[in-house]
């Protein structure tokens, strides 16, 4: 029986075949449904309305520098928050992962500190630290005044909870034969810590603290509620003197021209990660 | 009535996890220069007692001593005793975010305080010496099977251990790389080094053993010359044990 | 089943564009005062009066300072009472031939008939009130008022130029931002709050030196919210709210009375009542 030449043959052509039908349809979907969809908003009745509250292309040039100038303060806010978020949130997972009966105190602190920290809206604790603790009056008149520094606070506790849980599953998924691996040559806990699980643990986290940040580069809008002119708010001022909602648009673009890029590199990470993991269980 | 006093010494150690007995009262003594086998079927407790030694376990009772000192009481740190011994696993455990070289630098750096030049130019040594030469920039993921366990005992090796336990070093591996494993550890026999050997390679214990210890069921069944052991076992038992390793072609 | 989707999204999107039509087909009209400048038969005797011979002028219950002191409209002592007998004066009335009557702010301008031959209430002239009722020319624009706290280092500002170092903090959507902004020019950025709670809020904790708002709202601030606080003054800034008096839809009246509120701006008086009562309250600041 001697039919495996004109078999492969034929299964190759059926295969390309069959991806080229594939490109087809992909295609012709995709200038069918886009297209539609184009046509459709473009020849509704209310087009031209919408285009000249949401797409004023006069409004966009004159908002977009104030915008952007709001933008700046979002983005320097969003490094910060972020640089804090990523020491911090890692003291927080340590001290939850730790087993000594030492730190029984600080280890239930930390606990309660990311039970109530996740589940309350951000919003929330940006108004309560934000209005809150300057109402104590015992706070330094530096704090009370910036805006910033008080809603930069409430972020990064809150995003330090987020965070810290990422990183405590990142630790839970170092296996114990790497921290025995670790003690048996020699390292002490903390630096079998420091060396060997910490490491491995960042690693692996990276894809979703990316997603973490992506979420936190939105929120810092949320500061806006203090009185910082941040770009969601001098968009918001505009669209409210001249009843034109094109200066959200500008701010929306801006927030995607960080989030997007960002979401590109959390894909290339997950890919990377799900790659360096196939190999290894290939091995 | 030797007056030198034995590298390891194991007295009465007992194990329990829950209400199962894994070590239900070991002894073993461990000459220097001196390797000694440790034979048994899976879940006899060959495991349990290297980590037992390397302190990676809490005893419940009895005594491990390593040139004579006790190791297992509480006072004494775990570390300072760690670093004394080698333990390499069953399945290598090297850490996969360190290339080859930065896993055998890391104890004698961290814990030893070895000036970084130094431990490279050593850990360069002993990774050639091992026929591992060229792959010290490499990530463990590259390595065969074969060529990560060399580095794993090259990295238990780096420390200048006064005994070397090796837990079924040869298990995980696929047939055609055992060899290259078992040959570095007979270099290691022939320079002299202390060891205590869990395994499942019969021949391979025959061979390099001063002496074959068999666990069974948490119990030193049989010990004696490895010669004797396999030739004529003494308990039924390890008759048992050893004629079903020979049907499944292990010796 | 793409014909069900298609519709599905036609109906989508077109929900879409109408409320997008409808929020910004509302903000065309622009609120103007009544003005009808038919010929005016404006004497006494002729005037189509609720009460015949007696003025029967109406204002909420209570009245508060500074429009109406000790909620006595009778007394002329108050802005709006001040207003009302000077309305009074130029058409005609002696004090004696004015009657008070108490009328709610919401009814004031509902449709309907009315009880009243005029209402001053501090009602802003606005297109969906002129439907149900008529507006006199405006009275009063509200300028913006600044306050600050009591102990604050701007609690003695004479001037704007005092207080361009503040930290001042305004409610977004307003106009004391663009009021601010222009006539001001603070050297700090103006922060920008949500809601008036906001703003209040940032001013009793510290988090600013000054709020400013329309101000009817500073003086309510003032009296009935921020305790202790220091209303330094008042500006002229575009965009204010217009008072006019309220009459009843196609009141013969109307045109009356906004030729006496013109009189009396023209004239001067309007400026020297507004002094007299809301002046003493905020004085005005300027630039130096």
């Amino acid at each position: 029986m001697d039919i495996a030449p004109d078999r492969r043959a034929a299964r190759e052509a059926a295969r390309r075949r069959h991806a080229r039908r594939g490109s087809v349809v992909a295609a012709v979907s995709s200038v069918v449904v886009l297209g539609g969809l184009a046509m459709l908003i473009v020849s509704s009745p209310g087009w031209e309305d919408v285009q000249r509250t949401f797409f004023s292309w006069e409004v966009f040039r004159d908002s977009f520098p104030d915008v952007l100038a709001g933008f700046w303060l979002d983005v320097k806010l969003f490094l910060v928050v972020e640089a804090v978020v990523l020491v911090l949130a890692l003291g927080v997972a340590l001290v939850r992962s730790t087993r000594a009966p030492a730190l029984f105190p600080v280890r239930l602190m930390a606990t309660v500190f990311t039970d109530v920290m996740r589940g309350v809206p951000v919003i929330l604790v940006v108004y309560l630290i934000g209005f809150g603790v300057p109402a104590l009056g015992i706070a330094p008149d530096w704090l009370v005044q910036d805006p910033i520094y008080l809603g930069g606070i409430a972020l990064a506790l809150c995003y330090t909870a987020y965070v810290a849980e990422v990183y405590r599953a990142g630790l839970d998924s170092v296996h114990p034969s790497q921290r025995a691996a670790a003690l048996a040559v020699g390292l002490s806990e903390t630096q079998a810590m420091r060396h060997v699980i910490v490491p491995q643990a960042v690693r692996r986290v990276v894809p979703p603290l990316l997603n973490d940040f992506i979420s936190l580069q939105k929120d810092v809008a949320l500061v806006a509620i203090l009185g910082p002119q941040e770009a969601f708010r001098v968009a918001q001022i505009s669209a409210a003197s001249d009843f034109n909602f094109t200066p959200f648009l500008a701010a929306a673009m801006l927030y995607l021209m960080v989030t997007v890029p960002l979401a590109r590199i959390v894909d290339r990470q997950q890919a990377k990660a799900r790659r360096r993991q196939g190999h290894v269980v290939a091995t | 009535m030797s007056a030198t006093v034995p590298v390891l010494e194991v007295r009465g150690v007992t194990k329990s996890y829950g209400d199962r007995a894994v070590l239900r009262g070991i002894d073993l003594e461990v000459g220097e220069h001196c390797a000694v086998a440790l034979i048994g079927a899976s879940g006899s407790g060959k495991s349990t007692l290297l980590r037992c030694i390397d302190l990676l376990e809490e005893i419940d009772d009895g005594d491990v001593f390593l040139d004579g000192e006790v190791i297992t009481d509480p006072s004494c740190p775990a570390v300072g005793v760690r670093r004394r011994l080698g333990l390499v696993f069953q399945a290598f455990n090297l850490f996969p975010h360190l290339t080859v070289l930065q896993n055998v630098v890391l104890a004698p750096m961290r814990s030893h305080g070895v000036p970084r030049a130094e431990a490279e130019a050593s850990a360069r040594e002993l990774l050639g010496r091992f026929g591992l030469e060229g792959r010290e920039g490499d990530y463990p993921d590259r390595l065969s099977g074969g060529q990560q366990q060399r580095v794993a005992i090259v990295r238990a090796l780096a420390t200048r251990p006064r005994a070397l336990l090796l837990d079924e070093v040869t298990s995980a591996l696929d047939p055609e790389l055992v060899g290259e494993v078992l040959s570095l550890v007979r270099g290691l026999k022939e320079q002299g080094m202390t060891m205590v050997i869990a395994t499942h390679e019969m021949a391979f214990a025959r061979e390099v053993a001063d002496e074959v210890c068999f666990l069974h069921e948490g119990r030193v069944l049989e010990r004696g010359d490895p010669a004797r052991i396999f030739s004529a076992p003494e308990q039924p038992e390890t008759r048992q044990f050893l004629r079903r390793v020979v049907e499944t072609g292990r010796l | 089943m793409p014909k069900i989707r298609r519709s599905i999204l036609a109906v989508v999107l077109a929900a879409f564009a109408t409320v997008a039509l409808v929020a910004c087909g509302d903000d065309d009209e622009t609120a103007s005062p009544t003005t009808e400048t038919t010929a005016l038969a404006c004497e006494k005797a002729d005037l189509a009066l609720v009460t015949p011979g007696t003025l029967t002028v109406a204002t909420d219950s209570p009245a508060f300072p500074p429009y109406v002191i000790d909620d006595d409209p009778t007394s002329g002592k108050g802005f709006e009472s001040a207003v009302a007998y000077a309305i009074a004066e130029e058409l005609g009335f002696t004090a004696e031939e004015v009657t008070w009557i108490r009328v709610p702010f919401n009814s004031t301008f509902a449709p309907g008939p009315k009880k009243f031959d005029f209402d001053l209430n501090q009602v802003s002239i606005k297109a969906e009130r002129q439907k149900g009722a008529d507006f006199s020319s405006p009275y009063y624009t509200t300028p913006q008022g600044v306050l600050v706290a009591g102990d604050s280092e701007f609690a003695g500002a004479t001037t704007l130029t005092d207080l361009k170092d503040a930290q001042i903090g305004v409610q977004v959507g307003t106009t004391s931002l663009d009021a601010v902004n222009e006539v001001i020019a603070p050297g700090k950025q103006v922060r920008v709050f949500n809601d008036s709670n906001d703003v209040v809020r940032a001013l009793k904790n510290g988090q600013v030196d000054a709020i400013v708002t329309d101000l009817p709202t500073t003086l309510y601030l003032r009296d009935a919210v921020v305790e202790g606080s220091t209303l330094v003054g008042q500006f002229e800034a575009p965009g204010g709210d217009d008072w006019g008096a309220v009459l009843e839809k196609d009141s013969e009246l109307t045109p009356c009375v906004t030729a006496a509120v013109d009189s009396l701006r023209d004239s001067g008086e309007l400026a020297s009542i507004t002094e007299q009562w809301i002046g003493a309250e905020a004085p005005v600041l300027a630039l130096e």
